[in-house]
């Protein structure tokens, strides 16, 4: 239920960050993580952050969400 | 590629039969896109529940969501995904063609935008969702509040996850073996609440991610629980994701906007204390309340079966209406309008398989 | 002269004295020709073949300027690639205008421009035209209609019946560009992206592989509905199974991501510069090599091939080795989040 990509926070500025996911960067809003900081992995849906990736984990993870076509 | 985990889970499964029920869209839509069920063992049978907020979505609201639509002269916001959704005279795409201004929105702060910079138009977000999106509408809740919007509505039509598993697994009707449970929802609500499943029921319970591999990885880790290990923890494939915690900021969102009520999931009928209704301090943003309209008759197709479906009773080929009287172009009940309902993505992926064979 | 009005006004389209002035300062300037400038009702030519394929589309695309092209270009291309896709050499072009009262002229000239440009890439004339004016709040700025007259050389015209089990399916590049493009832009969205519509003019790529390779079946135009709706229209017309695969359809990283953003599937996303080429095996590779060698082909790829008789079947087969149909399109695809 829950169509949602994996990006990075390439900056952030008060409760917007601009991410980038495939090349792709765009603005969304973080106040659902206020730990959230430049660098991290995040899941968004919907133009919101709802939780970060843990790196440690990622690393398979973000090679198989982006697993599509 | 796969098939080291294929092998692992034939082994597994040996001659044993189990319902595993997935309860989310984008569950239901990656597994029958990727062909997931032509992999499996045939003792492994994969339903899809009731994972699907649009197609849960009352015929009522629908109605209601129109009613209000046709009586008040508004802007309204809501996501693609809800727009071909029948009612029982019409359905929001059908109110927008005859010019009413129904706009979608990728983000629903789109909407937010919209009241702030037109204060002399009235705006209504379609607040659907289960907890991956409810936070979002709880932000838009706390902003409006805080900037004292006044033209700013959210019809609340959002939905609890767990109320249903619960009625899911209290129906003996349905046999389910394991849970395949949803990776976003869980990312927001943790892998806590779901202990009950496990410990109470002492049904194998495995939080997935939405590849193909991670689908694989945890129908695997699910047979190890159910068959071997016979744990009654909840197992988080979607590590990277979920923690047991889940993201408690979004939880407190939640808990300061929103209360529950009862609500009725289409098809399921009336489940106790499983929908959210806007609390009392921000009533003045309940499009409900404000936008009073006369009592709406709902009336269901009597031969749609969507809530067979949405339990996992039936296949969607095996309603009698499916690819026949309901199709993606003549849509009768959600589970086929709705682009991740169970019928739309058997029609669209898995009708006519036997053309596979050569 | 030149023509210094700001706007199109209602008088531009009385077929008087300002329509004429119009035509004469600004069309003529731009896409005059010795047929065009004529002006006469109609436009008279030899014919360069007894086998002739005409064509028409209009374009009410709105972004009218996207990245990578705009309105006037597209309505060159489409119907250019639309003659090429019969095997014909396109030659001449009729151009209608219904223009919006209160068009910026300079937005005109741009348009006008992308037309000249792109014709004489294409190498075709424009030999015929109309105008017309409609009132503020209709035409959505400017609306198009091109038709087009080809010449089919030695003959030979591309069919879909030509199509035999065993023959390669090629596309000439990656899928999605120009629906993802346009789409990106919508303000609501809020996605910075370098994606640009792969708008272009085929026909010169389509003739240097049909010179070379007698085993060109037959080709389509992947536009409006995607690659998916071409491949199922081919499959029926020919009346064969097409066996199509997932891992080997060339797909841009940055179009990936804004489907899976947005939740929606790059098949059935528009293209304006796609065509999928049918070949017989023995010749797929020089085929192959000529594509590439083109700028509109570098990302050219065998994405499957025929099979066996049927009512008309795509059958595609997924990343993970599992077979599934592709089926039509029901409605357009929507930004959801489930």
């Amino acid at each position: 239920m829950c169509i949602a990509v994996p990006a990075k926070i390439c900056s952030i500025n008060g409760t917007n960050a601009e991410i980038e996911y495939c090349g792709i960067k765009k603005n969304i809003d973080i106040t659902l993580l206020p730990d959230a900081k430049k660098g991290d992995y995040v899941i968004v849906h919907a133009g919101f952050a709802i939780q970060i990736i843990d790196k440690d984990e990622a690393a398979i993870t973000l090679d198989e969400l982006k697993d599509h076509v | 590629m796969f098939d080291r985990i294929i092998e692992s889970i034939s082994k597994k499964i040996e001659g044993r039969r189990i319902n595993i029920m997935e309860v989310c869209g984008t569950h239901t839509m990656a597994i029958s896109r990727y062909g997931i069920r032509q992999l499996l063992p045939s003792g492994i049978n994969l339903i899809s529940g009731p994972g699907c907020p649009v197609c849960v979505t009352s015929l009522n609201d629908i109605d209601h969501i129109i009613e209000i639509i046709k009586d008040y002269e508004l802007t309204v916001f809501t996501f693609g995904d809800l727009i071909r959704v029948p009612g029982t005279r019409s359905s929001l795409m059908l109110e927008k063609s005859k010019g009413k201004d129904i706009r979608i929105c990728y983000s629903p702060m789109d909407a937010l935008d919209f009241a702030a910079l037109n204060p002399s138009r009235d705006v209504m977000f379609i607040s659907i969702g289960f907890e991956t999106t409810t936070p979002i509408s709880s932000v838009l809740a706390k902003k409006a509040k805080d900037m004292d919007l006044k033209n700013f509505y959210i019809y609340s039509s959002n939905k609890l996850v767990i109320p249903a598993l619960k009625t899911i697994i209290s129906d003996k009707s349905i046999n389910i073996g394991a849970f395949l449970l949803p990776g976003h929802v869980s990312a927001v609500i943790g892998s806590r609440p779901y202990g009950f499943i496990a410990k109470e029921h002492g049904i194998a319970c495995v939080i997935s991610g939405f590849g193909p591999k991670d689908i694989l990885d945890s129908i695997d880790i699910i047979l190890n629980a159910a068959f071997y290990a016979k744990t009654s923890e909840v197992i988080i494939q979607y590590r990277s994701v979920v923690r047991p915690e889940g993201n408690e900021t979004a939880l407190q969102y939640i808990y300061d906007v929103f209360e529950k009520e009862d609500a009725v999931w289409r098809g399921l009928g009336t489940i106790p204390k499983s929908g959210l209704t806007l609390k009392e301090e921000f009533i003045s943003l309940d499009a409900k309340d404000r936008f009073k309209v006369k009592k709406i008759k709902s009336i269901e197709n009597a031969a749609c079966r969507c809530g067979d479906v949405l339990k996992g009773i039936i296949k969607p080929d095996e309603c009698r209406l499916f690819s026949k009287k309901c199709t993606p172009n003549r849509p009768l009940g959600p589970c086929m309008v709705s682009s991740e309902g169970s019928c739309a993505a058997y029609f669209k992926y898995e009708r006519n398989i036997a053309y596979q064979v050569t | 002269m030149a023509f210094n009005e700001k706007t199109i006004q209602m008088h531009h389209g009385d077929g008087g004295f300002k329509t004429s002035e119009l035509i004469d300062e600004l069309i003529l300037k731009y896409l005059g020709n010795d047929i065009l400038r004529d002006l006469d009702d109609s436009a008279v030519f030899k014919s360069k073949s007894d086998i002739l394929s005409y064509t028409t589309d209009s374009y009410v695309i709105s972004p009218i300027f996207f990245p990578g092209a705009d309105i006037g270009r597209l309505s060159v291309c489409g119907t250019v690639n639309d003659l090429s896709t019969s095997g014909s050499v396109p030659a001449y072009l009729s151009l209608s205008l219904i223009l919006e009262e209160g068009f910026a002229i300079d937005d005109l000239k741009t348009i006008l421009k992308s037309i000249k440009e792109t014709s004489k890439e294409a190498g075709v004339k424009i030999i015929t035209g109309d105008i017309k004016v409609v009132p503020r709040g209709l035409a959505d700025g400017i609306y198009i209609n091109t038709s087009g007259i080809g010449f089919i050389k030695n003959g030979r015209i591309l069919s879909s019946k030509n199509i035999h089990e065993g023959d390669l399916i090629i596309i000439n590049g990656t899928i999605g560009d120009h629906g993802l493009a346009v789409l990106s832009q919508r303000k609501e969205f809020d996605f910075k992206t370098s994606l640009k519509s792969d708008c272009a003019p085929l026909n010169n790529m389509i003739a240097e592989i049909m010179a070379a390779s007698k085993g060109i079946r037959s080709l389509r135009d992947a536009t409006r509905g995607g690659a998916a709706t071409v491949l199922i229209e081919f499959s029926k017309k020919s009346k064969k199974t097409f066996n199509i695969f997932e891992e080997k359809i060339p797909i841009k990283e940055e179009s990936i991501g804004i489907c899976d953003f947005l939740g929606l599937d790059p098949l059935y996303i528009a293209n304006e510069g796609k065509m999928i080429i049918i070949v017989s095996k023995d010749d797929s590779k020089t085929v192959l090599d000529i594509l590439r060698a083109n700028k509109y082909g570098k990302d050219s790829a065998v994405i499957g091939q025929v099979g066996q008789d049927s009512d008309g079947l795509v059958l595609y087969n997924t990343v993970m080795g599992t077979k599934r149909m592709l089926d039509v399109q029901y409605s357009e695809q929507l930004p959801r989040i489930c």
